[in-house]
């Protein structure tokens, strides 16, 4: 008797958890690995094989851990198979085949992405205004296709540049333009991660905010700047490296961002409650204590995130300029937003500070960041002269 | 000291006031780094400040805060601060790491803000059965404590959150006791000793004395020396606050080649060298090449490829006599060396092999204009005019003209001469065209001649012919010294207002005739058949010619340079470092990531069961506590609650 009932509580293994689109999911992120390595092997140095082996499991885990992002994952491969067949070995075909011309050609794919995350965040201020959960799902759903868009718009961008010239081709987070991209992506999926997770919708209006501005500088950097073309890569950025180290920050700066937006809300909140208890900034927006708690976690994540990016970045410091640390101007300013995130989590997880000055000194953070990551190349010269305006 | 002494500095220098207030501190010192250009030469700042604030901003070390003493205090603070807060942490963590807190006591446990109580029917055996495998479930590792009356479980997970606290901690410390090893802080250190002195003058290597001179056996350096193609180094130099010091090297560094690669559009697309390290250690030369992103390790000595330049091409070229009267000479100039012409040294500063520039025509359109060097012309007194100038003719309005800038200052732009190429190509028209306007006996024959063949001029007396002839030669001598520019300064100094007008237009055609016979005189000796008329090509390079020829004065040389062949000879710009300090930073840097991930993901959470038998059943009492995330935390209490609470009762 004692076994049946223990039983009941026996935890089933974590494998044993997993469902038949987990497996099909795994098998499906294993083919393309191996398809790839199979097929592009003899361009790939061992750094990039090994990237290749690490990032295939940690996709695989990804989309266990969170099942939205299967789908949205296998749609991105859909999308930009279809335009990789699409294009076969003519880049000219972006301007004539209809489905390129029209969605899927990494510049078409990016308009999109832009055109929806603007609707979506209208629809999240639509949200907060109405607080008709209808509108909620509209919006949520126009951001999983905007993220959707912006991914695709990578990938096919990844391949356009190779159809340019075998020596052209390079991972398309080599300059401002394709950073801002991954900026607004990564954002929006941290977001859409804490939305599912916490339930927390009415946050959107505020973080698609950033991302919307984020849009709004790309286009302006497309349409004035004819920013958008496929540049060759200078010597100093041809390195494995770039495809772990610019990732790795863009968890973090997004991860910032969600945080001071977050912030901002909870600032918000903090007034209504003794100034408009019945608006609906006090009424619709989530409890204070879960908006410390968000806030905390994404402060968390981004500090781990840069934490590492800026690792890899001393180490790829060490490999092509001599130094594992230079004191270079962007440099510098990631070693300041680390500083003064630091000291906030210190703040927060030793002396319990929470609350409003935590949540004014998140906002204070982005600014810092958002230096570090625009002001550096606008104002200081340095080493990292890629990116200027 | 007295312990209390020790116990006090002890807790001020691990308190979180000073940690912060030294975070806060590093992250201002580093925003003025970066506003403050570091590491500048120091008559730039000096121009750039004033020399009032030049002098404070050198005592306060602005122009390298992050080697200056200051900056390097508050960094060994912070060691010392993390230092000491792991000292205190450590053995109360480990301690709270190992403990499982199975003797709480029940009143402790129900302080706690997460606890839940209920009864149930089972017997107290029959719950531990199910609480045990309720703690497995929800991953907890677990104590059992006492037996018959009370069973206490327990449980704990996620210790690694206070391993995180003291791996980042003490990464922090490795990494910046590696980084201050590798810093310029021995040097710093040296300095003070008066062991090293830093040397400001350009000099070359032999000349460096002793006091800044650095042993091969320097344990953590970072040097960079340029070496031609086809040369070799054993030194380099370490750049230091306003001048250098010379880094000797256990090995020698062969350049075999440099090459630059291009993409089809002609950005570049890679920097190499072929090198070749001679070591008597090595029973055959160690041959590698390097490039960007790619250097060399050798005794943990690094080599990186850095920059590049000119390591001395040799230029043949060709000086053209521009004030004297002389035939062209030849003469052979190796870059970034001086040689003598015409009375006047000439510094070679660069050569480029191709200059790649947008096509002003046309968008995102490049034409290569071809080979140029750029020199200086330095006169006996010192003064010099630098130039550039082309080796091929560059096509302007569908014509050919040789290219050649001059600038009196380095802070202007270049000026530029045209001079067009004859048929061929080449300069040999045009040379002989200002020639002949330099020669005077040419020129009078050609006067002379002009003066006769006129229908007045037959009639005249030769007295008078004469006065014209004269008159022809010192407008041409005015021309060629001036330009239009002389002429018309003479005519406004000599003749009133009214008269000005048609003096200026009786002058010009006079000229113009001169300078056509001239021409012609040229066009016969090179051997053209002139006709009624001319070609359009002889033509159109006459009025390009006098141009030229108008404008010769400004260009204030005495020679003009022709490039006719060349031999490039590049040099590339290394780095060679020795940082031993990075094998205390790397594993550092691994600890850091380790702990911080550890940190924030496996927060600690604890859970305690005690289980009682109360009548026939039994009474639970739940509790818990987290470090952090507890909103998370809160959802799990809930859940484990639910859970006891649907224990299925068991039949009696």
């Amino acid at each position: 008797m004692e076994n049946t009932l223990q039983q009941q509580y026996r935890q089933p293994s974590y494998f044993q958890l997993r469902t038949a689109f987990d497996w099909l999911w795994a098998a499906l992120a294993a083919a393309g690995a191996a398809y790839i390595y199979a097929q592009y092997q003899a361009l790939m140095d061992g750094y990039e094989i090994a990237i290749l082996l690490v990032t295939t499991p940690l996709l695989i885990w990804l989309g266990w851990s969170w099942p939205a992002l299967k789908k949205f994952s296998l749609t991105v491969a859909v999308f930009s198979l279809l335009a990789i067949s699409g294009y076969g070995n003519d880049l000219s075909a972006g301007e004539t085949a209809f489905l390129l011309k029209y969605l899927l050609a990494s510049q078409s794919a990016i308009m999109w992405m832009s055109a929806l995350y603007v609707m979506a965040t209208i629809a999240y201020v639509g949200l907060l205004l109405s607080g008709r959960e209808f509108i909620g799902k509209v919006a949520s759903a126009l951001t999983w296709s905007a993220t959707a868009m912006g991914m695709t718009g990578l990938m096919v961008r990844w391949r356009e540049s190779y159809l340019m010239g075998a020596d052209v081709g390079h991972i398309p987070v080599s300059n401002l333009y394709e950073v801002f991209i991954l900026f607004a992506i990564m954002t929006a999926l941290l977001y859409l991660h804490y939305e599912q997770h916490y339930k927390t919708r009415s946050l959107g209006a505020f973080v698609l905010l950033v991302i919307s501005a984020a849009v709004g500088f790309l286009l302006w950097y497309t349409f004035d700047r004819h920013a958008d073309g496929i540049q060759p890569l200078v010597p100093a950025l041809n390195s494995y490296w770039m495809k772990i180290h610019v990732p790795a920050n863009f968890v973090g700066y997004g991860a910032f961002s969600l945080a001071a937006m977050i912030g901002v809300a909870f600032v918000l909140k903090n007034r209504a409650e003794t100034v408009n208890p019945q608006g609906f900034i006090h009424t619709r927006l989530p409890e204070l204590a879960l908006l410390d708690d968000l806030m905390y976690k994404a402060i968390a994540l981004g500090f781990a995130f840069f934490t590492l990016a800026t690792i890899l970045g001393a180490l790829w410091a060490a490999e092509a300029w001599g130094g594992y640390w230079s004191w270079d101007p962007k440099e510098t300013w990631a070693l300041i937003v680390w500083l003064n995130y630091a000291a906030w989590l210190h703040m927060r997880l030793t002396k319990g500070w929470n609350g409003k000055p935590m949540a004014w000194w998140a906002i204070i953070g982005f600014f810092v960041t958002l230096f570090a990551f625009l002001g550096v190349n606008m104002f200081l010269s340095g080493l990292h002269s890629y990116g200027e305006l | 000291m007295p312990q209390s002494t020790i116990r006090i500095l002890l807790r001020f220098l691990g308190s979180m006031n000073l940690a912060i207030t030294l975070l806060v501190a590093i992250a201002i010192a580093a925003v003025i780094g970066t506003v403050v250009q570091q590491n500048q030469p120091y008559p730039d700042y000096v121009l750039k400040f004033g020399p009032f604030w030049f002098e404070v901003f050198k005592k306060l070390e602005l122009f390298n805060v992050y080697s200056s003493a200051w900056f390097l205090t508050i960094l060994g603070f912070l060691v010392l601060s993390t230092s000491v807060c792991v000292y205190r942490n450590l053995p109360g963590m480990l301690r709270d790491v190992a403990d499982y807190r199975e003797h709480a006591q029940r009143a402790a446990l129900q302080k706690l803000e997460h606890r839940f109580e209920l009864t149930n029917i089972n017997n107290a055996e029959q719950n531990r059965v199910l609480i045990a495998a309720l703690l497995v479930r929800h991953r907890y590792s677990f104590r059992q404590q006492g037996e018959h009356n009370a069973t206490l479980f327990a449980g704990k997970k996620g210790s690694g959150g206070r391993l995180g606290y003291i791996f980042s901690h003490v990464a922090i410390v490795v990494i910046c006791i590696g980084g201050l090893l590798d810093g310029n802080l021995p040097l710093k250190i040296a300095e003070w000793r008066g062991e090293i002195a830093v040397e400001t003058r350009r000099i070359t290597a032999g000349e460096i004395p002793a006091i800044s001179t650095l042993p091969a056996d320097n344990a953590s350096f970072r040097a960079n020396v340029d070496i031609a193609e086809g040369g070799q180094a054993d030194l380099a130099f370490v750049d230091y606050k306003d001048g250098y010091l010379l880094q000797k090297l256990p090995f020698t560094i062969r350049v075999e080649d440099f090459r630059i690669e291009h993409y089809p559009s002609g950005q570049p697309k890679s920097f190499e060298s072929d090198l070749e390290i001679v070591d008597a250690d090595l029973p055959q030369p160690l041959k590698q090449t390097i490039s960007v992103n790619h250097p060399l390790s050798y005794k943990g000595y690094s080599v990186y490829q850095n920059s590049f330049g000119d390591g001395g091409s040799k230029l043949n070229l060709k000086a053209w006599p521009l004030l004297a009267r002389q035939a062209p000479t030849l003469l052979q100039a190796t870059v970034k060396q001086h040689a003598e012409i015409a009375g006047q040294t000439l510094e070679i500063s660069d050569f480029r092999p191709f200059n790649v520039n947008p096509d002003p025509s046309g968008e995102k359109k490049f034409v290569n204009l071809g080979p140029s060097f750029q020199y200086k012309l330095r006169n006996a007194t010192g003064t010099a005019n630098e130039y550039i100038t082309y080796m091929q003719p560059v096509r302007q309005d569908g014509r050919l003209f040789y290219l050649s800038g001059m600038r009196a200052k380095p802070s202007e732009p270049f000026n530029y001469w045209f001079i067009p190429a004859d048929k061929e190509n080449w300069l040999t028209r045009f040379m002989a065209f200002y020639q002949a306007l330099r020669n005077s006996e040419k020129l009078q024959a050609v006067a002379a001649k002009i003066a006769n063949s006129s229908e007045q001029g037959k009639q005249s007396a030769s007295k008078d012919r004469q006065a014209v002839e004269q008159f022809m030669l010192a407008l041409a001598e005015q021309f060629v010294d001036g330009g239009y520019e002389k002429i018309s300064t003479g005519i406004e100094q000599a003749v009133e207002e009214p008269r000005r007008q048609a003096v200026s237009e009786m002058y010009a055609a006079a000229l113009r005739q001169l300078l056509k016979n001239v021409y012609l005189d040229v066009l016969r000796e090179e051997g053209v058949e002139i006709g009624e008329t001319l070609s359009d090509f002889d033509s159109s390079f006459f009025s390009d010619a006098v141009e030229a020829v108008n404008l010769a004065h400004h260009y204030a040389a005495p020679v003009f340079l022709e490039l006719e062949s060349f031999k490039h000879i590049e040099a590339t710009g290394l780095q060679i470092t020795r940082s031993p300090g990075k094998w205390l930073v790397f594993p550092g840097c691994l600890l850091l990531v380790l702990g911080v991930f550890c940190m924030f993901y496996l927060p600690q959470r604890r859970l305690w069961v005690l289980v009682e038998p109360r009548g026939n059943g039994s009474a639970i009492l739940l509790a818990g506590s987290a470090l952090r995330n507890r909103y998370d935390f809160d959802k799990e209490f809930e859940l484990i609650k639910q859970q006891l609470t649907q224990i299925p009762a068991f039949a009696q």
